[in-house]
């Protein structure tokens, strides 16, 4: 079996994208997870501020989820244009 | 000698059986030993209650138990058995397989523990209630092993279908990604929900009362949080069945790869957040019941966006088997 150059540049390319979605996604699941265990801890103990509180969670889930969008990228970026 | 088919097998069923068993103990003794941490707490507050805690924290260490016994099955299948049709390709799915149950016993050994430990410590706050914490601490610690369940058919699926009819560029592959997908995925599922009825016990033992609300959500918490590890089993249905073209490139041999890893670390992080959003809410219901619709909403939003990072990961696995 002839391997070639391209060959292994390709294939490093895909297991490089697995690699980065993969490992990118841990993050942020679990700072958001965070975010929405503290933000229901805080409702149970100001109910009439649901409002404020879940839209505070949604901003923080947001800088969060950054990071897994990056991976998104990176990962999309190996698969179809490098 | 490297083309001797059976010492590849043998190799990879032997490597596959050790890390079954070495990943799979991981879990259920940390697990176990939060358990029995948290009884001797118990214990040290109300010594005279010393036998039903011990009672509650052996059960609960049984459950816990399953996952590394699960483990233990598959390593010793793995070390004692006769391959009917030997190639190279099954050398590759035991060994697939070993990594499946090892990894896949780690979350829910781990999740086990906390409904267990909490149970015994509720135990001594409310003696009274003992029947529905141990009932609610065995229906918690069930759906925890739901993962390393998961991960044990998939392991099986592996050792026992012939796949040897498939070509072994790039199946090999295939076969490694699908144990790498169910069982990373479900470290983080078994963890999670293993949070969710950690609160559940928790919150039971506070405020016996709201246990139908609580058992409520923390099964729809686990149930959600049980998403991530089936996204990974997915993936491995989709791996294991798919039948490839025979290509000696390594390019078709990493896509297959590489999908069968983002799944399977894509799942780890979503699952334990989930359960974190689930801990939070449930442990918040069993305080202030009457909100508990609010806080089954906002839990349910924080799950979603947690979630979105998995959901990304599987788009990306399937892209890689389908796509590119």
């Amino acid at each position: 079996m002839a391997v070639e150059g391209a060959d292994i540049i390709k294939a490093a390319a895909f297991l490089g994208a697995g690699l980065a979605m993969g490992l990118g996604a841990i993050g942020p699941g679990v700072g958001e997870g965070m975010a929405a265990a503290k933000t229901c801890e805080a409702i149970g103990k100001n109910p009439q501020e649901a409002g404020l509180l879940t839209r505070t969670m949604l901003v923080g889930q947001a800088v969060s989820e950054s990071t897994g969008i990056y991976s998104l990228v990176i990962a999309l970026l190996l698969l179809f244009v490098v | 000698m490297l083309n001797d088919i059976q010492t590849w097998i043998n190799v990879a069923a032997y490597t596959g059986g050790g890390m079954a068993m070495g990943l799979g103990a991981i879990g259920a003794a940390i697990g176990e030993g939060y358990t029995a941490a948290q009884a001797n707490a118990a214990v040290s507050r109300n010594t005279e209650l010393s036998g039903d805690i011990l009672k509650s924290m052996l059960v609960g260490q049984a459950i816990a138990e399953s996952a590394s016994i699960f483990a233990l099955v598959i390593a010793i299948l793995l070390l004692f058995l006769s391959v009917s049709n030997p190639s190279l390709l099954t050398a590759a799915a035991l060994f697939g397989g070993g990594l499946c149950m090892g990894f896949g016993a780690i979350g829910s050994g781990v999740g086990s523990g906390f409904p267990a430990g909490q149970a015994c410590k509720g135990l001594v706050r409310q003696p009274q209630v003992a029947g529905k914490l141990t009932t609610n601490m065995l229906i918690g610690s069930a759906v925890c092993q739901t993962p390393a369940i998961f991960s044990m058919v998939v392991a099986l699926m592996l050792i026992f279908i012939d796949f040897s009819g498939a070509p072994l560029l790039p199946t090999w592959a295939a076969l490694i990604g699908a144990g790498l997908s169910t069982g990373l995925a479900a470290i983080g599922s078994g963890f999670g929900g293993g949070l969710a009825a950690g609160a559940s016990c928790e919150g039971v033992a506070r405020q016996p009362e709201t246990v139908g609300n609580v058992t409520t959500i923390m099964l729809i918490g686990q149930a959600v949080s049980q998403t991530a590890s089936i996204f990974g089993l997915l993936i491995s249905f989709v791996l294991m069945f798919k039948s490839y073209p025979e290509s000696a490139a390594l390019t078709a041999s990493m896509c297959l790869l590489a999908a069968g890893i983002s799944s399977g670390f894509g799942g780890i992080g979503p699952g334990i957040g989930n359960g974190m959003a689930a801990e939070g809410a449930v442990r918040w219901v069993a305080r202030d019941v009457e909100n508990a619709g609010g806080l089954m909403r906002t839990m349910l939003v924080g799950q979603a966006v947690s979630q979105s990072t998995a959901i990304y990961a599987m788009v990306v696995s399937l892209c890689l088997i389908f796509v590119v």
